[in-house]
Protein backbone atom coordinates (compact mmCIF):
# COMPACT_ATOMS: atom_id res chain seq x y z
CA UNK A 1 0.00 0.00 0.00
CA UNK A 2 1.41 3.14 -0.72
CA UNK A 3 0.62 6.57 1.88
CA UNK A 4 -2.41 8.19 1.86
CA UNK A 5 -2.70 11.40 -0.36
CA UNK A 6 -3.25 13.25 2.82
CA UNK A 7 -2.17 11.95 6.15
CA UNK A 8 -3.24 14.81 9.26
CA UNK A 9 -1.70 13.97 12.39
CA UNK A 10 -2.32 15.21 15.84
CA UNK A 11 -2.76 19.08 14.32
CA UNK A 12 -3.87 21.72 17.26
CA UNK A 13 -4.68 25.06 17.32
CA UNK A 14 -4.77 27.73 20.35
CA UNK A 15 -6.21 31.27 20.23
CA UNK A 16 -5.64 32.40 23.26
CA UNK A 17 -7.26 30.08 25.63
CA UNK A 18 -9.66 28.62 23.24
CA UNK A 19 -8.76 25.32 21.78
CA UNK A 20 -10.18 25.84 17.94
CA UNK A 21 -8.46 22.45 17.09
CA UNK A 22 -7.78 19.51 19.93
CA UNK A 23 -5.00 16.73 18.20
CA UNK A 24 -7.28 16.06 14.84
CA UNK A 25 -6.05 12.93 12.55
CA UNK A 26 -7.21 12.08 9.25
CA UNK A 27 -6.08 10.61 6.29
CA UNK A 28 -7.19 11.29 2.78
CA UNK A 29 -6.98 9.02 0.00
CA UNK A 30 -6.76 10.14 -3.97
CA UNK A 31 -10.45 10.44 -5.33
CA UNK A 32 -11.75 10.84 -1.87
CA UNK A 33 -14.46 13.65 -0.79
CA UNK A 34 -13.98 14.22 2.90
CA UNK A 35 -16.84 16.80 4.35
CA UNK A 36 -16.37 18.31 7.87
CA UNK A 37 -19.31 19.37 9.13
CA UNK A 38 -20.27 21.73 12.81
CA UNK A 39 -21.46 24.46 14.35
CA UNK A 40 -19.71 27.62 13.64
CA UNK A 41 -16.99 27.73 16.12
CA UNK A 42 -16.77 24.19 16.12
CA UNK A 43 -12.87 24.68 14.38
CA UNK A 44 -13.88 23.45 10.75
CA UNK A 45 -12.38 26.42 9.23
CA UNK A 46 -9.19 26.88 11.62
CA UNK A 47 -8.50 22.73 10.65
CA UNK A 48 -8.67 23.61 7.00
CA UNK A 49 -6.75 26.64 6.90
CA UNK A 50 -4.25 24.62 8.57
CA UNK A 51 -4.51 21.32 6.00
CA UNK A 52 -3.83 23.90 3.35
CA UNK A 53 -0.85 25.67 4.97
CA UNK A 54 -2.89 29.11 5.35
CA UNK A 55 -1.79 29.20 8.81
CA UNK A 56 0.77 27.34 10.83
CA UNK A 57 -0.28 24.68 13.33
CA UNK A 58 0.41 24.81 16.70
CA UNK A 59 1.81 20.88 16.60
CA UNK A 60 0.78 18.01 14.74
CA UNK A 61 1.88 17.53 11.13
CA UNK A 62 0.17 17.21 7.61
CA UNK A 63 2.06 15.11 4.94
CA UNK A 64 1.24 15.20 1.38
CA UNK A 65 2.36 12.76 -1.19
CA UNK A 66 3.54 14.18 -4.31
CA UNK A 67 3.06 13.19 -7.97
CA UNK A 68 6.34 11.52 -7.56
CA UNK A 69 4.97 9.41 -4.87
CA UNK A 70 7.14 10.76 -2.02
CA UNK A 71 5.40 12.37 1.12
CA UNK A 72 6.35 15.89 2.03
CA UNK A 73 5.82 17.35 5.47
CA UNK A 74 3.51 20.95 4.97
CA UNK A 75 5.21 22.20 7.82
CA UNK A 76 8.89 21.97 6.51
CA UNK A 77 8.31 23.09 3.26
CA UNK A 78 9.89 26.47 2.36
CA UNK A 79 7.38 29.37 1.54
CA UNK A 80 8.11 28.77 -2.28
CA UNK A 81 7.40 25.22 -2.47
CA UNK A 82 3.62 25.77 -0.65
CA UNK A 83 3.24 27.93 -3.24
CA UNK A 84 3.97 25.86 -5.87
CA UNK A 85 2.06 23.46 -5.23
CA UNK A 86 -1.29 25.32 -4.32
CA UNK A 87 -0.78 26.66 -8.22
CA UNK A 88 -0.19 23.15 -9.70
CA UNK A 89 -1.26 20.48 -7.32
CA UNK A 90 -3.95 21.97 -4.89
CA UNK A 91 -6.73 24.18 -5.45
CA UNK A 92 -8.76 26.34 -2.74
CA UNK A 93 -12.24 27.29 -3.11
CA UNK A 94 -13.44 30.50 -1.11
CA UNK A 95 -16.52 30.87 0.12
CA UNK A 96 -16.42 34.54 -0.77
CA UNK A 97 -15.35 34.24 -4.56
CA UNK A 98 -14.15 37.31 -4.37
CA UNK A 99 -11.27 36.08 -2.25
CA UNK A 100 -10.59 33.27 -4.85
CA UNK A 101 -10.71 35.45 -8.29
CA UNK A 102 -8.48 38.44 -9.35
CA UNK A 103 -11.22 40.98 -9.49
CA UNK A 104 -9.37 43.44 -11.82
CA UNK A 105 -8.47 41.16 -14.10
CA UNK A 106 -11.01 39.20 -17.17
CA UNK A 107 -12.95 36.20 -16.39
CA UNK A 108 -10.15 34.30 -19.09
CA UNK A 109 -7.31 36.17 -17.39
CA UNK A 110 -8.48 34.57 -14.20
CA UNK A 111 -8.18 31.04 -15.41
CA UNK A 112 -5.12 31.77 -17.67
CA UNK A 113 -3.43 33.22 -15.01
CA UNK A 114 -3.30 29.36 -13.17
CA UNK A 115 -2.27 27.91 -16.60
CA UNK A 116 0.82 30.74 -16.75
CA UNK A 117 1.80 29.86 -13.61
CA UNK A 118 2.40 26.13 -14.58
CA UNK A 119 4.44 27.70 -17.38
CA UNK A 120 2.14 28.04 -20.56
CA UNK A 121 2.49 30.56 -22.71
CA UNK A 122 0.95 30.34 -26.04
CA UNK A 123 -1.88 32.70 -26.04
CA UNK A 124 -4.06 30.59 -28.10
CA UNK A 125 -3.98 27.90 -26.16
CA UNK A 126 -4.66 29.40 -23.16
CA UNK A 127 -7.51 31.06 -24.38
CA UNK A 128 -9.19 28.14 -25.72
CA UNK A 129 -8.51 26.68 -22.71
CA UNK A 130 -9.99 29.43 -20.91
CA UNK A 131 -13.07 29.36 -22.76
CA UNK A 132 -13.25 25.42 -22.68
CA UNK A 133 -13.57 25.59 -19.08
CA UNK A 134 -16.31 28.36 -19.21
CA UNK A 135 -18.03 26.37 -21.19
CA UNK A 136 -18.06 23.25 -18.59
CA UNK A 137 -18.86 25.47 -15.78
CA UNK A 138 -21.73 27.07 -17.78
CA UNK A 139 -20.88 30.60 -18.10
CA UNK A 140 -21.52 31.69 -21.85
CA UNK A 141 -18.54 32.46 -23.55
CA UNK A 142 -19.11 35.91 -24.89
CA UNK A 143 -18.63 36.87 -21.08
CA UNK A 144 -14.68 35.34 -21.29
CA UNK A 145 -13.59 39.75 -21.67
CA UNK A 146 -15.84 40.46 -19.35
CA UNK A 147 -14.44 41.05 -15.77
CA UNK A 148 -15.52 39.09 -12.65
CA UNK A 149 -17.15 42.19 -11.01
CA UNK A 150 -19.81 42.13 -13.67
CA UNK A 151 -20.70 38.38 -12.47
CA UNK A 152 -23.46 37.28 -10.14
CA UNK A 153 -22.66 35.95 -7.17
CA UNK A 154 -23.40 31.85 -8.42
CA UNK A 155 -21.47 32.82 -11.67
CA UNK A 156 -18.23 34.17 -9.53
CA UNK A 157 -18.55 30.88 -7.44
CA UNK A 158 -18.10 29.08 -11.06
CA UNK A 159 -15.47 31.13 -12.00
CA UNK A 160 -13.68 30.11 -9.20
CA UNK A 161 -14.11 26.84 -9.63
CA UNK A 162 -12.98 26.78 -13.33
CA UNK A 163 -9.87 29.08 -12.40
CA UNK A 164 -9.29 26.15 -9.32
CA UNK A 165 -9.36 23.17 -11.67
CA UNK A 166 -8.24 24.01 -14.92
CA UNK A 167 -4.78 22.83 -13.83
CA UNK A 168 -5.44 19.31 -13.02
CA UNK A 169 -5.28 19.19 -9.27
CA UNK A 170 -5.49 16.80 -7.16
CA UNK A 171 -6.40 18.13 -4.18
CA UNK A 172 -9.14 20.71 -3.43
CA UNK A 173 -10.04 22.45 -0.46
CA UNK A 174 -14.03 23.64 -0.31
CA UNK A 175 -14.55 26.23 2.16
CA UNK A 176 -18.63 26.82 2.21
CA UNK A 177 -18.75 27.11 -1.53
CA UNK A 178 -22.47 27.37 -1.61
CA UNK A 179 -22.68 29.39 1.76
CA UNK A 180 -23.24 33.02 0.24
CA UNK A 181 -25.23 31.93 -2.64
CA UNK A 182 -28.90 32.39 -3.08
CA UNK A 183 -31.36 28.98 -2.92
CA UNK A 184 -32.21 29.30 -6.65
CA UNK A 185 -28.28 28.76 -8.06
CA UNK A 186 -26.81 26.67 -5.13
CA UNK A 187 -28.87 23.40 -6.42
CA UNK A 188 -27.18 23.51 -10.44
CA UNK A 189 -23.65 24.77 -8.55
CA UNK A 190 -23.78 21.64 -6.46
CA UNK A 191 -24.70 19.36 -9.05
CA UNK A 192 -21.76 21.11 -11.27
CA UNK A 193 -19.56 20.06 -8.71
CA UNK A 194 -20.35 16.65 -8.21
CA UNK A 195 -19.79 16.11 -11.92
CA UNK A 196 -16.65 17.49 -11.70
CA UNK A 197 -15.38 15.55 -8.70
CA UNK A 198 -16.62 12.28 -10.14
CA UNK A 199 -15.00 12.93 -13.77
CA UNK A 200 -11.74 14.26 -12.52
CA UNK A 201 -11.09 11.57 -9.93
CA UNK A 202 -10.55 15.18 -7.38
CA UNK A 203 -9.49 14.26 -3.49
CA UNK A 204 -11.57 16.92 -1.58
CA UNK A 205 -11.69 18.61 1.80
CA UNK A 206 -14.95 20.60 1.89
CA UNK A 207 -15.85 22.47 5.15
CA UNK A 208 -19.30 23.21 5.65
CA UNK A 209 -22.47 23.54 7.80
CA UNK A 210 -24.81 22.43 5.60
CA UNK A 211 -25.63 18.56 5.92
CA UNK A 212 -27.16 18.15 2.72
CA UNK A 213 -24.18 19.59 0.74
CA UNK A 214 -22.03 17.43 2.78
CA UNK A 215 -24.69 14.31 1.63
CA UNK A 216 -24.28 15.41 -1.72
CA UNK A 217 -20.42 16.06 -2.11
CA UNK A 218 -18.49 14.10 0.30
CA UNK A 219 -18.32 9.99 0.57
CA UNK A 220 -16.97 10.50 4.49
CA UNK A 221 -17.48 12.59 7.16
CA UNK A 222 -16.04 14.51 10.37
CA UNK A 223 -18.16 15.75 12.52
CA UNK A 224 -16.54 18.61 14.90
CA UNK A 225 -17.39 19.96 17.89
CA UNK A 226 -15.61 22.41 19.91
CA UNK A 227 -11.95 22.24 18.33
CA UNK A 228 -13.19 18.35 18.31
CA UNK A 229 -13.78 15.13 16.09
CA UNK A 230 -16.77 13.54 17.65
CA UNK A 231 -17.69 11.22 15.09
CA UNK A 232 -16.77 10.05 11.74
CA UNK A 233 -17.18 7.46 9.04
CA UNK A 234 -19.34 7.28 5.61
CA UNK A 235 -21.27 10.18 5.05
CA UNK A 236 -24.67 8.68 4.22
CA UNK A 237 -24.14 6.82 7.83
CA UNK A 238 -23.03 9.41 9.96
CA UNK A 239 -26.30 11.73 8.55
CA UNK A 240 -29.03 8.76 8.75
CA UNK A 241 -27.74 6.67 11.51
CA UNK A 242 -25.41 9.20 13.86
CA UNK A 243 -24.28 7.79 17.22
CA UNK A 244 -22.92 10.54 19.47
CA UNK A 245 -25.20 12.60 20.96
CA UNK A 246 -24.16 15.65 19.73
CA UNK A 247 -24.29 14.33 15.91
CA UNK A 248 -27.91 13.00 16.75
CA UNK A 249 -29.00 16.39 17.58
CA UNK A 250 -27.28 18.30 14.23
CA UNK A 251 -29.35 15.86 12.21
CA UNK A 252 -32.66 16.13 13.88
CA UNK A 253 -32.29 20.09 14.06
CA UNK A 254 -32.23 20.33 10.36
CA UNK A 255 -35.55 21.26 8.73
CA UNK A 256 -36.81 19.41 5.78
CA UNK A 257 -38.25 22.02 3.31
CA UNK B 1 -17.56 -19.82 0.88
CA UNK B 2 -19.35 -16.86 0.36
CA UNK B 3 -20.54 -16.62 -3.23
CA UNK B 4 -22.47 -12.86 -2.49
CA UNK B 5 -23.73 -12.28 0.50
CA UNK B 6 -24.29 -13.87 3.68
CA UNK B 7 -25.51 -12.01 6.64
CA UNK B 8 -24.43 -13.82 10.30
CA UNK B 9 -25.78 -13.02 14.09
CA UNK B 10 -26.92 -9.40 12.81
CA UNK B 11 -28.03 -7.17 15.31
CA UNK B 12 -29.58 -3.33 15.76
CA UNK B 13 -30.41 -1.51 18.47
CA UNK B 14 -31.31 2.33 18.09
CA UNK B 15 -29.94 4.84 20.96
CA UNK B 16 -31.41 7.66 21.34
CA UNK B 17 -29.78 10.49 22.99
CA UNK B 18 -31.92 13.26 22.50
CA UNK B 19 -34.71 11.10 24.37
CA UNK B 20 -32.14 10.30 27.75
CA UNK B 21 -30.57 7.31 25.71
CA UNK B 22 -33.47 5.53 25.42
CA UNK B 23 -32.35 2.12 23.31
CA UNK B 24 -34.70 0.86 20.60
CA UNK B 25 -33.99 -2.92 20.03
CA UNK B 26 -34.63 -3.64 16.37
CA UNK B 27 -33.71 -7.10 15.43
CA UNK B 28 -31.15 -9.66 16.80
CA UNK B 29 -29.67 -12.93 15.45
CA UNK B 30 -30.38 -12.21 11.83
CA UNK B 31 -28.71 -14.78 9.54
CA UNK B 32 -29.09 -15.44 5.81
CA UNK B 33 -27.88 -16.31 2.55
CA UNK B 34 -28.57 -14.44 -1.16
CA UNK B 35 -26.65 -16.67 -3.72
CA UNK B 36 -25.98 -15.54 -7.30
CA UNK B 37 -29.00 -15.58 -9.33
CA UNK B 38 -31.40 -15.86 -6.47
CA UNK B 39 -34.52 -13.27 -5.03
CA UNK B 40 -34.66 -13.18 -0.94
CA UNK B 41 -37.43 -10.99 0.08
CA UNK B 42 -37.85 -9.83 3.88
CA UNK B 43 -41.28 -10.54 5.46
CA UNK B 44 -42.72 -9.99 8.55
CA UNK B 45 -45.50 -7.05 9.51
CA UNK B 46 -44.62 -3.70 9.32
CA UNK B 47 -42.37 -2.26 11.98
CA UNK B 48 -40.29 -5.41 12.50
CA UNK B 49 -36.74 -4.26 10.98
CA UNK B 50 -37.45 -5.03 7.20
CA UNK B 51 -35.50 -2.10 6.24
CA UNK B 52 -33.31 -1.46 8.13
CA UNK B 53 -31.97 -4.54 7.76
CA UNK B 54 -31.75 -3.53 4.28
CA UNK B 55 -29.53 -0.31 5.33
CA UNK B 56 -27.63 -2.05 7.44
CA UNK B 57 -26.43 -4.67 4.45
CA UNK B 58 -26.13 -1.29 2.50
CA UNK B 59 -23.84 0.11 5.07
CA UNK B 60 -26.31 2.96 5.55
CA UNK B 61 -26.71 1.59 9.27
CA UNK B 62 -24.11 0.83 11.58
CA UNK B 63 -24.17 -2.42 12.90
CA UNK B 64 -23.87 -3.24 16.07
CA UNK B 65 -23.07 -6.97 16.43
CA UNK B 66 -22.92 -10.04 13.40
CA UNK B 67 -20.88 -9.79 10.37
CA UNK B 68 -22.21 -9.28 6.54
CA UNK B 69 -20.03 -11.31 3.97
CA UNK B 70 -19.74 -9.29 0.70
CA UNK B 71 -18.28 -10.86 -2.08
CA UNK B 72 -16.69 -7.55 -3.88
CA UNK B 73 -14.79 -8.45 -6.77
CA UNK B 74 -11.63 -10.44 -5.97
CA UNK B 75 -12.02 -9.99 -2.15
CA UNK B 76 -15.01 -10.45 0.56
CA UNK B 77 -15.84 -7.64 2.59
CA UNK B 78 -17.63 -7.20 6.13
CA UNK B 79 -19.62 -4.71 5.33
CA UNK B 80 -20.49 -4.63 9.61
CA UNK B 81 -16.97 -3.60 9.32
CA UNK B 82 -15.38 -2.07 6.61
CA UNK B 83 -14.03 1.68 6.45
CA UNK B 84 -16.12 4.30 4.11
CA UNK B 85 -13.75 3.96 1.58
CA UNK B 86 -14.36 -0.01 1.33
CA UNK B 87 -17.97 0.58 1.36
CA UNK B 88 -17.50 3.29 -1.69
CA UNK B 89 -16.25 0.80 -3.61
CA UNK B 90 -18.41 -1.57 -2.82
CA UNK B 91 -21.31 0.48 -3.64
CA UNK B 92 -20.17 1.23 -7.26
CA UNK B 93 -19.07 -1.81 -8.69
CA UNK B 94 -21.01 -4.55 -6.39
CA UNK B 95 -24.20 -3.49 -4.53
CA UNK B 96 -27.18 -1.31 -5.54
CA UNK B 97 -29.99 0.23 -3.47
CA UNK B 98 -33.30 1.11 -4.29
CA UNK B 99 -34.87 3.23 -1.61
CA UNK B 100 -38.68 3.80 -1.36
CA UNK B 101 -38.32 7.19 -1.91
CA UNK B 102 -36.60 9.05 -4.90
CA UNK B 103 -33.94 11.67 -3.07
CA UNK B 104 -32.22 13.72 -5.62
CA UNK B 105 -30.52 17.27 -6.35
CA UNK B 106 -33.08 19.31 -7.33
CA UNK B 107 -33.60 20.51 -10.81
CA UNK B 108 -31.53 18.17 -12.34
CA UNK B 109 -33.22 15.87 -15.41
CA UNK B 110 -34.66 12.43 -14.84
CA UNK B 111 -32.56 11.22 -17.24
CA UNK B 112 -29.11 13.13 -15.91
CA UNK B 113 -30.03 11.33 -13.11
CA UNK B 114 -30.17 7.73 -14.70
CA UNK B 115 -27.09 8.49 -16.29
CA UNK B 116 -25.00 10.03 -13.72
CA UNK B 117 -26.03 6.62 -11.87
CA UNK B 118 -24.39 4.58 -14.63
CA UNK B 119 -21.54 7.07 -14.75
CA UNK B 120 -20.69 6.24 -10.65
CA UNK B 121 -21.10 2.63 -11.97
CA UNK B 122 -18.19 2.65 -14.42
CA UNK B 123 -19.80 3.59 -17.76
CA UNK B 124 -18.41 6.28 -20.31
CA UNK B 125 -20.91 9.14 -20.74
CA UNK B 126 -22.19 8.24 -23.97
CA UNK B 127 -23.05 4.25 -23.17
CA UNK B 128 -24.41 5.84 -19.84
CA UNK B 129 -26.70 7.60 -21.38
CA UNK B 130 -28.43 4.86 -24.23
CA UNK B 131 -28.66 2.56 -21.25
CA UNK B 132 -29.98 5.32 -18.89
CA UNK B 133 -32.55 6.49 -21.82
CA UNK B 134 -33.30 2.09 -22.15
CA UNK B 135 -34.29 1.49 -19.22
CA UNK B 136 -36.56 4.86 -18.48
CA UNK B 137 -38.09 3.24 -22.16
CA UNK B 138 -38.30 -0.23 -20.49
CA UNK B 139 -40.25 1.16 -17.57
CA UNK B 140 -42.68 3.61 -19.83
CA UNK B 141 -41.53 6.95 -18.09
CA UNK B 142 -43.02 9.02 -20.95
CA UNK B 143 -39.97 10.90 -23.60
CA UNK B 144 -41.45 14.36 -22.68
CA UNK B 145 -40.54 13.73 -18.67
CA UNK B 146 -37.09 12.80 -19.15
CA UNK B 147 -35.65 16.23 -19.62
CA UNK B 148 -37.51 17.29 -16.77
CA UNK B 149 -36.37 17.41 -13.10
CA UNK B 150 -38.74 15.13 -11.31
CA UNK B 151 -40.11 17.14 -8.17
CA UNK B 152 -43.30 17.46 -9.72
CA UNK B 153 -43.91 13.97 -10.87
CA UNK B 154 -46.45 11.67 -9.53
CA UNK B 155 -45.50 8.89 -6.65
CA UNK B 156 -44.75 5.81 -9.68
CA UNK B 157 -43.16 8.24 -12.04
CA UNK B 158 -40.64 9.27 -8.85
CA UNK B 159 -40.46 5.38 -8.06
CA UNK B 160 -39.56 4.28 -11.98
CA UNK B 161 -36.99 7.10 -11.78
CA UNK B 162 -35.56 5.55 -8.97
CA UNK B 163 -35.54 2.06 -10.50
CA UNK B 164 -34.26 2.80 -13.64
CA UNK B 165 -31.80 4.59 -11.47
CA UNK B 166 -31.15 1.05 -9.37
CA UNK B 167 -30.25 -0.87 -11.80
CA UNK B 168 -28.72 0.92 -14.49
CA UNK B 169 -25.50 0.23 -13.18
CA UNK B 170 -24.37 -3.85 -13.36
CA UNK B 171 -24.30 -4.56 -9.56
CA UNK B 172 -24.30 -7.96 -8.72
CA UNK B 173 -26.59 -7.35 -5.26
CA UNK B 174 -29.43 -5.09 -5.45
CA UNK B 175 -31.19 -4.49 -2.53
CA UNK B 176 -34.75 -3.29 -3.14
CA UNK B 177 -36.90 -1.59 -0.69
CA UNK B 178 -40.62 -2.01 -1.92
CA UNK B 179 -39.64 -0.92 -5.50
CA UNK B 180 -43.19 -1.54 -6.60
CA UNK B 181 -45.27 -0.01 -3.83
CA UNK B 182 -46.74 2.90 -6.01
CA UNK B 183 -46.94 1.31 -9.29
CA UNK B 184 -49.94 -0.12 -11.74
CA UNK B 185 -49.99 -4.01 -13.35
CA UNK B 186 -48.00 -2.96 -16.25
CA UNK B 187 -44.75 -1.14 -14.23
CA UNK B 188 -44.54 -4.01 -11.83
CA UNK B 189 -44.26 -6.50 -14.66
CA UNK B 190 -41.89 -4.35 -16.15
CA UNK B 191 -39.70 -4.54 -12.50
CA UNK B 192 -40.41 -8.20 -12.27
CA UNK B 193 -39.03 -8.47 -16.00
CA UNK B 194 -36.00 -6.71 -15.24
CA UNK B 195 -35.59 -8.77 -11.72
CA UNK B 196 -35.40 -11.87 -14.10
CA UNK B 197 -33.47 -10.08 -16.67
CA UNK B 198 -30.75 -9.81 -14.30
CA UNK B 199 -30.85 -13.03 -12.19
CA UNK B 200 -30.56 -14.93 -15.24
CA UNK B 201 -27.46 -12.79 -15.60
CA UNK B 202 -26.39 -14.25 -11.95
CA UNK B 203 -27.53 -10.99 -9.90
CA UNK B 204 -29.35 -11.44 -6.66
CA UNK B 205 -31.98 -9.87 -4.77
CA UNK B 206 -32.40 -8.21 -1.62
CA UNK B 207 -35.94 -7.31 -1.72
CA UNK B 208 -38.99 -6.02 0.42
CA UNK B 209 -42.06 -6.12 -1.59
CA UNK B 210 -45.54 -5.98 0.15
CA UNK B 211 -47.43 -6.79 -3.25
CA UNK B 212 -48.00 -10.73 -2.30
CA UNK B 213 -48.38 -11.25 -6.69
CA UNK B 214 -44.65 -10.05 -7.18
CA UNK B 215 -43.28 -11.78 -3.91
CA UNK B 216 -45.01 -15.23 -5.48
CA UNK B 217 -43.22 -14.40 -8.81
CA UNK B 218 -39.79 -13.56 -8.13
CA UNK B 219 -38.76 -14.63 -4.34
CA UNK B 220 -36.65 -17.98 -4.36
CA UNK B 221 -37.16 -17.65 -0.16
CA UNK B 222 -38.69 -15.33 2.25
CA UNK B 223 -36.99 -14.68 5.43
CA UNK B 224 -39.30 -13.92 7.94
CA UNK B 225 -38.18 -10.94 9.94
CA UNK B 226 -40.27 -11.39 13.04
CA UNK B 227 -38.16 -14.40 14.44
CA UNK B 228 -35.36 -11.45 15.15
CA UNK B 229 -37.79 -8.54 15.79
CA UNK B 230 -36.80 -7.41 19.23
CA UNK B 231 -40.12 -4.67 19.18
CA UNK B 232 -43.50 -6.02 20.04
CA UNK B 233 -45.08 -6.35 16.76
CA UNK B 234 -47.70 -3.43 16.32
Amino acid sequence: MSAPLLAVEGLSKRFGATHACRSISFELEEGEALAVVGESGSGKTTLLHMIAGLLPADSGTVLYRNRDGVSRELGIMSEGERRALMRTQWGFVHQDAARGLRMNVSAGGNIGERLMALGERHYGRIRASAQDWLERVEIPANRLDDSPQTYSGGMRQRLQIARNLVTAPRLVFMDEPTGGLDVSVQARLLDLMRGLIAEMGLAVVLVTHDLAVARLLSNRILVMKQGEVIESGLTDRVLDDPQAPYTQLLVSSVLAA
Amino acid sequence: MIELLAVEGLAKTFTLHLHGGRKLAVVAGVSFVVGPGECVVLGGPSGVGKSSILKIVYGNYAADAGRIWLADGSRVLDIATAGPADIVAARRRTMGYVSQFLRVIPRVSALDIVAAAARDAGLEAPAARARAEHLLERLHLPRALWPLPPATFSGGEQQRVNIARGFVGEHRLLILDEPTASLDAANRDAVVDLIDERRSQGAGFLAIFHDEDVRARVAARIVDVSAFSQREAA
